[in-house]
This record gives structure tokens, C-alpha cells and sequence, in this order.
């Protein structure tokens, strides 16, 4: 049984088709990149699997469960979480709290008012423990929006893993981020990733080939190759894609 | 600290009543207990929720209603000890119910909608108030007696200081319940789902059903004000569930500060004392009103809490003195436009009123306002007042730069 | 049956008034992002300035001077307070122009007066103008369909066929489009804002002396036309149209039914009769008729 599964994918806004029939299978514990030109439709390949915009047509499976049409939250209950390629944090909260709020459905809390915050051990300790993991432990208190792009972008990782998802989904996780960050950004992925499945959109070649265990390419709405990184640089159609340049740098990487 | 903060306002509202003697001020200080309530309760929607509601008196009016009538209903035959002090839960669970019932229509859509919406709902309350005045009593509305049953250690909460003393426990319970639910699981989404509505969904949590919870919660205590307000005037009447109540709680609690819990504590004091003390002077006083809570919205949106809040961090670092020549600049300057714009409001009030006695007394000065030189002094006040303003506000803001980079220098 | 058709087009003269309250909005906050809570306080003010103007010059003058007035004064709010009060978010836009409502009603309290004041209709347009099966119906409220027809014809045109216009349009259901614009975006604001506000107070100079003209006009048509807006659908001016229409047909038959219901004439439950329509919109389609964003 597939972790995530897309079947023949369509979606169109209006008369315009973005995504034209994607099918695409990704093993539990996999780690899975899905590369492309700008424009290709992966952001909204994300928005379709996440529950952020209908399909037009086909379906999308998690651990074999049908999730089309589910809405975000409910996707998000059954153990599929996302990041966003802008951005997307409680600005206003502190990033512990920034933390906290993604531990707390997973925990049981649900909409109590009557738990106490402080109290909660065990939101607390997971909290505490995504916050030493993104390297973020000094600036617990301080309030998301006054982050710097790099922190902001690790708090987001950190969001999105804290509440113990088993599919993950990174949109362009080292976007902007100098070299250094993207290392350190690549490690934090590798060790957030560990027994889960992970899905992500990068330009980087550099990341992806250092994490992929398979990569799918993405042309126009449409999967023009799936295989491991060997095949993918190996491939004609891709390099056509995609100049050839990038590909043929990330190798000598 | 937090504790302190809590114990220091206990004190505060035990003493109010000596400190602040009179009858009066204890009209306004029972007034402001009540207020207090609403304003928390409104704020749990705006500040901790991220919803603007145009029509938030619909819960502490129908709150008031349920109230006035269960308090004439046991009026009837009740020969125990008073009920009064519990009386606020009627119209808590009240506010709570009709809570339940509207906020589930207002909340599927958010923001600006949501406001609209508010709104609408506001009128439609209102103008079913006035087309059933058999529950309602149309708009003389329903009269109550609130000494029923026989006192309570001597208490009959007939006199005002008992009703003082009632309203200020309600005021402090409900404050601390308020500020608990801040601290619980759905007060941190609400304001999470406030921040990234987006974001929230993408963390497990369905925003419509944590903004109908809030808002439930919300119109609980909004209904209790509403008790206590009824029990303070032994009268209800439209006036409760009108738009002038849902904008003058917006209004308190905005003036006060919507970003901090204990904002709109201060946006109510505030907010009676403008009231009260204005309307006795002039009948411009909710002009005066507006046009602060304009100037507020433009230059200081984060209210007179987060004006005070900036001040404090200078003082703490020792360098509040250094300002002190801008403000009094800026005070001076304000003060001066100010009173050009008293003296033109005024005497176009005296004109345009024919019953009005076009002699005036401001500031101690017997004026005519039929007189020229009234206008023309008032104008030039006015306009002086504001290249001053301009003047006086660029000199505010090089200090406050100069003084914030000292302190940046001084912690690298 | 004649009069079906006198409220037929009372209604429909009544809906057209709505809709130019109604439609300035909707474009300031498709093209915006601003809610102009006072949008109903211009409609006031452009019927009190015709009262002034008309008192003095006459009521064909005022027809167009209110409106300039009116739509100056929707710059300058634009040009020095709307456009500080936008880097503080939309919540704080829509406050300020609450705020501004109170102003403008308490300036007007301040000027004319808490009673209404006796805006008239001109002499020339007193009397019928035609009669239907034998009942008059009164010029006056042809004259208002005219010039309502006439003003959102002329403001159709310059939307489909003027460059400023096919931005708004394109802003209507796409408003990051403005923000790819080169064009001083600023000027636009300031001239669209100013727009609205003279429509409304256009809408005031001929509905003020068919209706009411008094301090508490603006409290009474604002909650109405934000149902409007949220019945026929946040951004869409087909939508406002349509629910404008209905909610005008609505009223003006209701006030005058004598019909019962469930105990009550439907006369004395028309004042609730459009929040019940938006209410009953918000449960069966929250989008309304023709939404196309949220809000």
C-alpha cells in the first residue's frame, strides 16, 4: 500500500489546464522530489493533495484511504501536513506558541477551553523538542513576524512536522536561503524525515539530489519521468526540459 | 508580576467607591464595572479572534430581556433570599443560547463579511424588539424591581454602593475567567486562526467551529453584562440591542487597546468617563468622541494601552525624562488646536440651533457666537494648532529615533 | 393591478436608487480591498448639500454641484486618512470609515439640525407624469429611474470602455491585478474612492426629497445596502444588481401589504424582511447570488 497516492489528476481553472492527468505512487518512507520548470503546476500539485483547491478530475489516496474532496483539516487529521513556499506562520504568536498550535489537535485537545496551556506535559515536551530540533531554542519567546526569512523558514518546517504527520509535504523548504542555510535546512530534513515519507518541490538540484530517493518531473501539468536520481539525470525528455544545465551542475556536486 | 497585576486591581475596585466618593461617581464606576465586562467580551472576538463584529449588543441586550423578565417573574412570589447576585448566569446562559443560534449563521463567513453580516444580524434584532412589544415592551421597553426577597445578611441591593459592590465581583470573576480562557487550548487558536486562518486549517483545526466557539463563549459573557446592566438601571429597553451600543463597545474597547487583554479595561473607564463627563458640557460631545476615535484609529492603533506599554519600556531604561520636552510640546501644540476647534464646533451649535443662546462660556470667556472675532480667533487657534502639531510630532519622532538607537547601542 | 404595477415601479426606481449605493461600494472594495463604512454617510451628505444648494441656487444646479462636493470630499478622506489607515490592515480601513460615519452624522447634527429638513422635489417634476389603468404615477420617481439608468449606463461605459475602467474590472475578481500595475496606483484610489462617494451623493440629491432628508438617513439605508452586497455576492456588481432589485421590490410591496402572517401583516414585519432574505442567503448559499470572492 502506497503512502500517497495520485490517480490520474486534473485540474483546470476555468478553461485553463494546469494539472492534465498526473498518476503518481510514493512508498511509505520514501523520500520524494518533484522538480520542473516554473510554471509546470507543482505548487498547485500541493494545493490539490493538501485539500487547498478542488480537483477537476480523479482522485488522491493516503495509506490507501480515498482523501478527494476532504477539506484541509480533515486531510491534516488523517496524518498529511504541509509547508508553504510563502511563508505561512502565526505571525502575532511566539514561536514556541507557533509550535504548540500544531501539537495541539494531534494531541486531543480538540477546542477545549477548560485545559490550561501550562499544564499540558505532553503538548509541552513535543513543543519544546520540534523547537531543539530547528535550532530555534533561543528565540522561543519571540514573536514569529520579527524572525529573520531563514528562522521563519525553519519555524514553518517545524510547524508542519510538529504535529507528527506521517506524509510531509516541503513546497520549495530552502527557497531564498543562502548556501549555509540550505545546508543546515537540508540536515533538518533529513532528520525530520526519518520513518516518514516526504514529499517535496525544489529548485535546488543540489538538495535534491542529496535527499531524493526518487524524483518526479513535472512539464506543463503533466509527469514526464519518475525514477531515482541516476535515471532522472540520465533521461533525455528532462534534460531537454530543463536546458540540460542544471542537471549536468548537479552532478559534479 | 501577573499576580500582583490581579490583586492590585482587586484593591482598586474595593476602594473605588471612597476614593471617588458621591453618588455620581458611583453611577459611573458601577457603569464602567458593566462596561468592563462587555468590552472583554467583545475583545475576545476582535483582538483574540480576528473578527470586527458592528453587532456585538444583540448578546448583552437579549441577555438584559431574559434577565428583566426572569427578575419580574420572581418578583412575583418569591418570599427566599435574594437571588440577585446569581442572576448574571440568566443572562450569561442567555447571551450563550443566542450565542448558539446566531453565531452560527454569522460565522460561515469571515472578515469583512463577517462584519457585515454582524451588522445585519444587529438590525434585525433590533427592529424585531420593536415589532413584538408584547415580550419587548416596545420602546419604553420593561421596568423591574431589583430588591426581591428578603435581604441577605441586610443586603437588599436597593442602595447603589450594594449594586456597586455586586457589579465590581461580577467584573473581577468575569475578568479572570476571560483572561483563563486565554491560556486554554481554543483561546490560543482562536488567536492562531486570528493570525493565519490558512495555517490553522493546515494544523488540524476547522476555523469556522473555533470562531463559533468563541463566539459562544463571547456572547456568554456579553450576556452577563447585559444582567448586571439591567439590574443597575431596573430597566431594559431597545436601546440595548441598538447599533449606538454594539459601536460605543467597539469604540470603548478599541480606544483602550484591542492588541492586549487588558486594553479594553481601560478603553471602558475611559469610554464612561468621555461620556458622562463630556455630555454635561456640550452637546458636540460625541463629535469630539468620533474625531478621537479617527485620530486614534490613524496614529495609535493599538490604543491608549499600547501608548502607555511604549512608555513604560523607555522608563524602564531610564530614558522617559528625554521625551519629556517633545510631549509637552506635542501636549501644548494639541492643546492649542484643540481649542480652536472647541470654539468653531461650539458656535456653529449656537447658530445653526435657533433655540440656542448664541452666548457662550468657554474656557472661563464670555463669548458671542455671533461675533466675528470668535471665528476668526477660533480658526487661526485651529490652524496654528496644526502646523504646530506638525512641528511638534517630527520633533517627537527624531527623539524617540535618537533614544531608541541610544538603547540599541547600549545593549550591543 | 394598477397598483401592482405603481409598486412595480416604485420598486424598481427604489432598487435602482440601492443600486447605486450599492455598486460604488462594491467597486471601492473590489478594487480596494475597503469597506467603506461610511458609504452611506456620502448618500447623506450629497442629499443635504442639494438641500443647501437648491434653497440657494436651485435644484438643477445642485444636481450637479452636490455630487462634486460630495465626491471632493471622498478624495481628501482618501488622499489623507484612508491611505494612512491601509498599512495598518483592512480591520483598520473599515474602522476608520465606521469613525468617520459618526463624524459625518455629527457634523451634520451640527450644521442642519436633528430634525429633518424640508428638501423638496423641484416644482417641474411635481404631478404625474403618466397614468397606468388610471392611477398617476408621480414624475418624480421617473425622473429618479432616469437619472439612475442614466448614471449606471455612463458608469457602465466607462468601465468597459475606458483604460481606468477595465482595471477596475479586472480588479472586481482579481485584485492582485492592480498591484502589477505601473500607473500611479495612488491617483487611481483617490479617483475611484472620490467615485463612489459622488455616486452615492448623487444617489442622495434625488433620493433625499423623494424619500427622508434627515440626520438619521444614512443609520437607516447602510445596514440595507451591506445586504445587499452580502445577498447578491462580495465583488460582484451583476450580483448587486440583482439583490438590489429584489430587496427594493421587497421593501416597497411589504410596507404596503396588508396580508397576514402567521398573526402578523406583513406591513408591520417589513422592517426585518431584508435581514431575513440575508440571513436565509447565508444558510442555503453563503456566497450569495453571484459571489465570486470571499470577503
Amino acid at each position: 500500500m502506497s503512502a500517497l497516492e495520485l490517480r490520474d489528476v486534473h485540474k483546470s481553472f476555468g478553461s485553463t489546464k494546469i494539472i492534465q492527468g498526473v498518476s503518481l505512487s510514493i512508498a511509505p518512507g520514501e523520500r520524494h522530489a518533484i522538480i520542473g520548470p516554473n510554471g509546470a503546476g507543482k505548487s498547485t500539485l500541493f494545493n490539490l493533495v493538501s485539500g487547498r483547491f478542488p480537483l477537476t478530475q480523479g482522485s488522491i489516496h493516503l495509506n490507501g484511504e480515498d482523501i478527494t474532496g476532504l477539506r484541509p483539516f480533515e486531510i491534516n487529521r488523517k496524518g498529511l501536513s504541509r509547508s508553504f513556499q510563502v511563508t505561512n506562520i502565526f505571525h502575532n504568536l511566539t514561536v514556541f506558541e507557533n509550535l504548540r498550535c500544531a501539537v495541539l489537535w494531534a494531541h486531543g485537545y480538540k477546542y477545549s477551553f477548560w485545559h490550561r496551556l501550562a499544564k499540558l506535559g505532553g503538548v509541552n515536551r513535543r513543543a519544546e523538542e520540534v523547537l531543539q530540533k530547528i535550532g530555534l531554542r533561543s528565540r522561543a519567546g519571540v514573536p514569529a513576524g520579527t524572525l529573520s526569512y531563514a528562522e521563519q523558514r525553519a519555524l514553518e518546517i517545524g510547524v508542519t512536522i510538529a504535529g507528527g504527520a506521517t506524509v510531509i509535504l516541503l513546497d520549495e523548504p530552502t527557497a531564498g536561503m543562502s548556501r549555509t542555510e540550505t545546508a543546515h535546512a537540508v540536515e533538518l530534513i533529513r532528520q525530520v524525515s526519518q520513518d516518514k515519507t516526504l514529499v517535496m518541490v525544489e529548485h535546488d538540484m543540489g538538495v535534491v539530489f542529496d535527499l531524493a530517493d526518487r524524483i518526479s518531473v513535472l512539464v506543463y501539468g503533466e509527469v514526464i519521468a519518475t525514477g531515482t536520481p541516476a535515471e532522472i539525470r540520465g533521461n533525455a525528455a528532462v534534460q531537454e526540459a530543463y536546458l540540460g544545465t542544471s542537471l549536468a551542475q548537479a552532478a559534479h556536486a | 508580576m501577573g499576580k500582583t497585576i490581579w490583586i492590585v486591581t482587586a484593591l482598586v475596585m474595593l476602594a473605588a467607591p471612597w476614593a471617588f466618593p458621591g453618588g455620581f461617581a458611583l453611577t459611573l464606576l458601577t457603569q464602567m464595572g458593566t462596561l468592563i465586562i462587555f468590552a472583554l467580551s467583545y475583545n475576545m472576538l476582535l483582538g483574540q479572534g480576528g473578527m470586527l463584529s458592528f453587532g456585538h449588543a444583540v448578546y448583552s441586550g437579549l441577555g438584559a430581556y431574559i434577565t428583566v423578565h426572569a427578575l419580574n417573574a420572581i418578583g412575583k412570589s418569591w418570599g427566599w433570599v435574594t437571588p440577585l447576585p446569581l442572576l448574571p448566569l440568566v443572562g450569561g446562559f442567555a447571551g450563550l443560547a443566542f450565542g448558539v443560534i446566531f453565531g452560527y449563521v454569522t460565522t460561515k463567513k469571515a472578515g469583512t463579511t463577517f462584519a457585515m453580516i454582524s451588522l445585519g444580524i444587529g438590525e434585525l434584532v433590533y427592529a424585531c424588539v420593536l415589532m413584538f412589544p408584547g415580550f419587548f415592551g416596545g420602546e419604553a421597553g420593561i421596568s423591574t424591581n431589583r430588591t426581591v426577597g428578603q435581604p441577605l445578611f441586610g443586603i437588599t441591593f436597593g442602595p447603589s454602593i450594594q449594586v456597586y459592590y455586586l457589579v465590581a465581583a461580577w467584573c473581577f470573576a468575569c475578568m479572570v475567567a476571560m483572561y483563563a480562557l486565554t491560556q486554554t487550548p481554543l483561546g490560543r487558536m482562536a488567536n492562531a486562526v486570528r493570525d493565519n486562518p490558512e495555517r490553522a486549517e493546515f494544523v488540524g483545526y476547522d476555523t469556522q467551529k473555533v470562531r463559533f466557539l468563541q463566539l459562544v463563549l463571547s456572547a456568554f459573557f456579553a450576556g452577563i453584562s447585559g444582567a448586571l446592566s439591567c439590574i443597575n438601571f431596573e430597566i431594559v429597553s431597545a436601546e440595548n440591542v441598538s447599533a449606538i451600543r454594539s459601536g460605543g463597545v467597539l469604540l470603548a474597547a478599541f480606544i483602550g487597546g484591542i492588541p492586549f487583554f487588558f486594553g479594553p479595561v481601560i478603553g471602558a473607564i475611559v469610554f464612561i468617563f468621555f461620556v458622562a463627563a463630556l455630555s454635561g458640557f456640550t452637546k458636540a460631545w460625541l463629535l469630539y468622541l468620533g474625531l478621537f476615535f479617527c485620530i486614534m484609529v490613524l496614529y495609535a492603533p493599538g490604543g491608549i494601552a499600547s501608548l502607555f506599554l511604549m512608555q513604560i519600556g523607555l522608563a524602564r531604561a531610564g530614558r522617559l525624562r528625554r521625551m519629556a520636552l517633545p510631549y509637552a510640546l506635542a501636549a501644548a501644540a494639541a492643546l492649542v488646536a484643540l481649542a480652536g476647534l472647541i470654539g468653531l464646533v461650539e458656535s456653529v451649535y449656537r447658530l445653526s440651533d435657533v433655540t440656542s443662546d448664541p452666548q457662550m462660556v468657554l474656557f472661563g470667556l464670555e463669548l458671542n457666537a455671533k461675533d466675528p472675532a470668535v471665528w476668526i480667533g477660533s480658526g487661526l487657534l485651529l490652524a496654528c494648532g496644526l502646523l504646530a502639531i506638525r512641528f511638534a510630532s517630527r520633533t517627537v519622532v527624531a527623539r524617540w529615533d535618537a533614544v531608541q538607537q541610544e538603547l540599541k547601542g547600549a545593549s550591543a | 393591478m394598477e397598483f401592482f404595477l405603481v409598486q412595480l415601479l416604485n420598486g424598481i426606481s427604489y432598487g435602482l436608487l440601492l443600486f447605486m449605493l450599492s455598486s460604488g461600494l462594491t467597486i471601492v472594495f473590489s478594487l480596494m480591498g475597503v469597506l467603506n463604512f461610511a458609504h452611506a454617510s456620502f448618500y447623506m451628505l450629497g442629499a443635504y448639500f442639494a438641500y443647501q444648494v437648491s434653497r440657494t441656487i436651485g435644484f438643477w444646479p445642485a444636481l450637479v454641484v452636490a455630487p462634486l462636493l460630495v465626491g471632493l470630499i471622498g478624495m481628501a478622506v482618501e488622499r489623507f486618512a484612508l491611505r494612512r489607515a491601509h498599512r495598518y490592515g483592512h480591520v483598520a480601513e473599515l474602522l476608520f470609515t465606521f469613525g468617520l460615519a459618526y463624524l459625518i452624522e455629527e457634523a451634520v447634527h451640527l450644521v442642519w439640525g436633528r430634525v429633518a429638513v424640508d428638501y423638496k422635489v423641484p416644482a417641474e417634476l411635481e404631478g404625474p407624469l403618466f397614468s397606468i389603468l388610471g392611477t398617476p404615477y408621480p414624475a418624480y420617481r421617473a425622473f429618479m429611474m432616469f437619472i439612475a439608468v442614466g448614471m449606471l449606463v455612463s458608469m457602465w461605459l466607462a468601465l468597459t470602455r475606458t483604460r481606468i475602467g477595465l482595471v477596475i474590472q479586472a480588479a472586481l475578481s482579481h485584485p492582485e491585478t492592480v498591484e502589477a500595475l505601473g500607473h500611479n496606483v495612488p491617483r487611481v484610489f483617490m479617483l475611484v474612492f472620490g467615485g463612489g462617494a459622488a455616486l452615492a451623493g448623487l444617489a442622495g440629491v434625488i433620493g433625499g426629497n423623494a424619500f427622508v432628508t434627515d440626520p438619521g438617513m444614512a443609520a437607516a439605508v447602510g445596514p440595507i445596502v451591506f445586504v445587499i452586497v452580502v445577498v447578491g455576492g462580495m465583488g460582484s456588481l451583476a450580483g448587486a444588481f440583482y439583490a438590489s432589485l429584489l430587496i427594493g421590490l421587497i421593501q416597497t410591496f411589504a410596507v404596503s401589504l396588508d396580508w397576514g402572517l402567521f398573526g402578523y401583516k406583513i406591513s408591520q414585519i417589513a422592517p426585518v424582511l431584508p435581514y431575513l432574505v440575508m440571513v436565509a442567503m447565508l444558510i442555503v448559499r453563503p456566497r450569495g447570488l453571484m459571489g465570486t470572492r470571499d470577503g
